[in-house]
């Protein structure tokens, strides 16, 4: 069963008297367990199809199908309660909370989902192992490096166990031993727990890791490719 | 809303000195207006309080002519006691008053004074009139601090007063000061001199005749007397709370220049944080809440403000207030003169209700002005506030 189903997608932005077209007649789907990544140039469309996915936007025609929603027709209500029970979200500059421990940061997910504390402190110790960052739990986001910031991200996605993560260009504010240590974490999470990765990424070092690879071009897709052997498949 | 709360309170305290800041802000704000609401309702409780026990009693009757602002309603204003009261009277529980215009001639000059009639063995009045009852070669007078400075009269000095009796015929006599009283309710100093009420009685030739009479007891059902008007504590102090109200009006004015400038803290906090915290809004966002539980969050953090400020004001209003209301608030001018029942030092009162009123209505005004400029929330592109370009 395909997770992600998008249908002769498009999406338009109004711009000065006219329109901007970001995306033009994306169709894709994508299956539970890959770890596919959406790849182009500034412009590309890459993160307005990212951030559809993800229901912080709509398609103006079209439809993307996202764990059997339908995108579009979603209220703002049931937009949430998809985001806050099915995805998780990395960003490029973390958007850790700063006033908040580590954490704190990584139970949030669970708060909205109203878990007992007790399981709740079960579930975070456990991302927390995962991203190996146990040992930083009272730390505040400043106190931490740039990659340490993005494995608290990783911990916050992956808490509640979603069946899909969508990360924008994760790896951008990151040194080279850094990314490949996120991207080891996350294709770690993808095999150990199933969990979707969908990437927006134009880094060659991401790029390196995915199984699938869908390259953007001016809002189309320009090239579909599954990856025989990637990185993590080879290592 | 339970999560908000928490969420609030963790960003609250995390952005640590910026809340701070605003937090100690309105807690002033909180201690300023329960203070001055305190000295009003202090101020109210002892004027009517020096009031009762100087000049009015539980109650009175007066004389159906009897106007005390006008001096020439005195002459006719005066009649025999009651027979139904006379049993009281006899008690000691009504007090009857004889009032007199007359002129008194302190140093040669000559300046009108009211003659105030008091029974010596009264017991209703503050008044030291137990000294109306001394040996003296002259008729036994005492006068108030105020009349005492204007008239430049010591006790033991002599003056010569005038009147016209019952008959209008002018007669004089000397009078002796033989005590000089304080109190804080200029009707009962001002322009007036007490002595003995027989006395007086004979003076006039208005043998038991009385203006006032001054009830003690303010549970005993009172009668309407003909030819007299019952007068109510209450009517008889409407002019203290008319004086209240004003001055409260003329406070309010300042207790929301107080309010305004908190809330302009808070208000500018809140401008503040919504653009500077795009990311952390959208943020939210993503990660499940919708845009109206972001608004509520904001609101609730605004809001919370108040309840730190009102922890806060506890921490050190309490002792501040607990130390005024024993220790008073002395006015830095002389208020004797302002002609209103008013102490030098004043003792605010705090209730309970003052207190809860006063961070209710701080309360509410900060969840208002929060939820304002939260309402851009709703507004928001989630996909711009995640990268903080909404300008």
């Amino acid at each position: 069963m395909n997770l992600i189903d998008v249908k002769n997608l498009s999406k338009r932005f109004p711009m000065g008297k006219g329109e901007f077209t970001a995306l033009k007649d994306i169709n894709l789907t994508i299956g539970k367990g890959e770890f596919v990544g959406l790849i182009g140039p500034s412009g590309s469309g890459k993160t307005t199809l990212l951030n559809i996915l993800g229901s912080l936007d709509v398609p103006s025609d079209g439809e993307a199908i996202v764990l059997g929603n339908s995108i579009g027709a979603l209220s703002a209500k049931q937009s949430a309660m998809l985001r806050k029970e099915s995805l998780g979200f990395i960003f490029q500059s973390y958007n850790l909370l700063q006033v908040h421990t580590v954490y704190e940061n990584v139970e949030f997910p669970l708060l909205l989902l109203k878990l007992p504390a007790a399981e709740r402190k079960k579930m975070v110790m456990d991302a927390l192992a995962w991203v190996g960052l146990t040992d930083k739990a009272k730390s505040k986001p400043p106190q931490l490096s740039g990659g340490e910031c993005q494995r608290v991200a990783i911990a916050r996605a992956m808490v509640k166990r979603p069946s899909l993560v969508l990360a924008d260009e994760p790896t951008a504010n990151l040194d080279a031993a850094n990314s490949h240590n996120i991207l080891k974490t996350m294709e770690a999470l993808n095999r150990d727990l199933n969990t979707t990765f969908v990437f927006a990424t134009h880094d060659e070092k991401v790029i390196g890791y995915l199984r699938r690879k869908i390259f953007l071009l001016d809002g189309s897709i320009d090239k579909d490719e599954v990856v025989e052997h990637s990185k993590i498949a080879a290592s | 809303m339970k999560l908000a709360i928490k969420l609030a309170y963790r960003n609250l305290i995390g952005a640590g000195l910026r809340t701070w800041l605003n937090v100690i802000v309105l807690s002033f704000s909180f201690v300023v207006i329960i203070w001055m609401k305190g000295v009003l309702v202090g101020w109210d409780y002892q004027a009517k309080n020096d009031m009762t026990n100087w000049e009015i009693g539980a109650g009175q009757y007066w004389h159906q002519t009897y106007d005390p602002f006008d001096p020439f309603t005195f002459t006719d204003s005066h009649a025999p006691i009651p027979q139904e009261l006379f049993s009281e009277v006899e008690s000691g529980d009504i007090e009857p008053m004889l009032v007199a215009q007359a002129t008194i001639y302190p140093q040669g000059r000559m300046q009108p004074i009211t003659i105030m009639g008091v029974r010596p063995s009264q017991r209703i009045f503050m008044l030291p009139t137990s000294r109306l009852d001394s040996l003296t070669s002259a008729i036994p007078a005492v006068i108030g601090n105020s009349v005492a400075r204007n008239l430049k009269l010591n006790v033991g000095d002599y003056v010569t007063i005038r009147w016209r009796d019952a008959q209008g015929m002018f007669d004089a006599a000397d009078v002796v000061i033989v005590d000089v009283f304080s109190c804080n309710v200029p009707a009962v100093e001002a322009g007036k001199i007490y002595i003995a009420l027989d006395k007086l009685q004979s003076m006039l030739m208005l043998p038991n005749q009385a203006s006032l009479l001054t009830f003690a007891d303010a549970e005993k059902e009172r009668p309407q007397v003909e030819g007299w008007t019952l007068k109510s504590k209450e009517e008889l102090t409407k002019s203290v709370d008319d004086l209240i109200k004003t001055k409260t009006v003329g406070q309010s004015v300042f207790y929301m220049i107080l309010l305004l400038l908190a809330m302009l803290a808070i208000f500018d906090t809140q401008v503040l944080s919504i653009f500077r915290r795009q990311k952390e809004i959208g943020t939210y966002i993503a990660l499940g809440y919708t845009r109206r539980q972001v608004v509520g969050l904001f609101t609730v953090e605004g809001a919370m403000h108040s309840i730190l400020a009102a922890l806060v004001a506890a921490v050190y209003g309490m002792p501040f207030l607990i130390w005024q209301a024993k220790a008073g608030w002395t006015m830095p001018m002389d208020v004797s003169d302002y002609g209103m029942a008013m102490a030098q030092t004043l003792y605010p009162v705090y209730s309970i209700g003052l207190v809860l009123s006063t961070v209710l209505i701080v309360v509410l005004v900060t969840t208002v002005v929060s939820y304002w400029p939260a309402r851009k929330i709703a507004k928001m592109n989630p996909t711009e506030a995640l990268r903080g370009k909404i300008q």
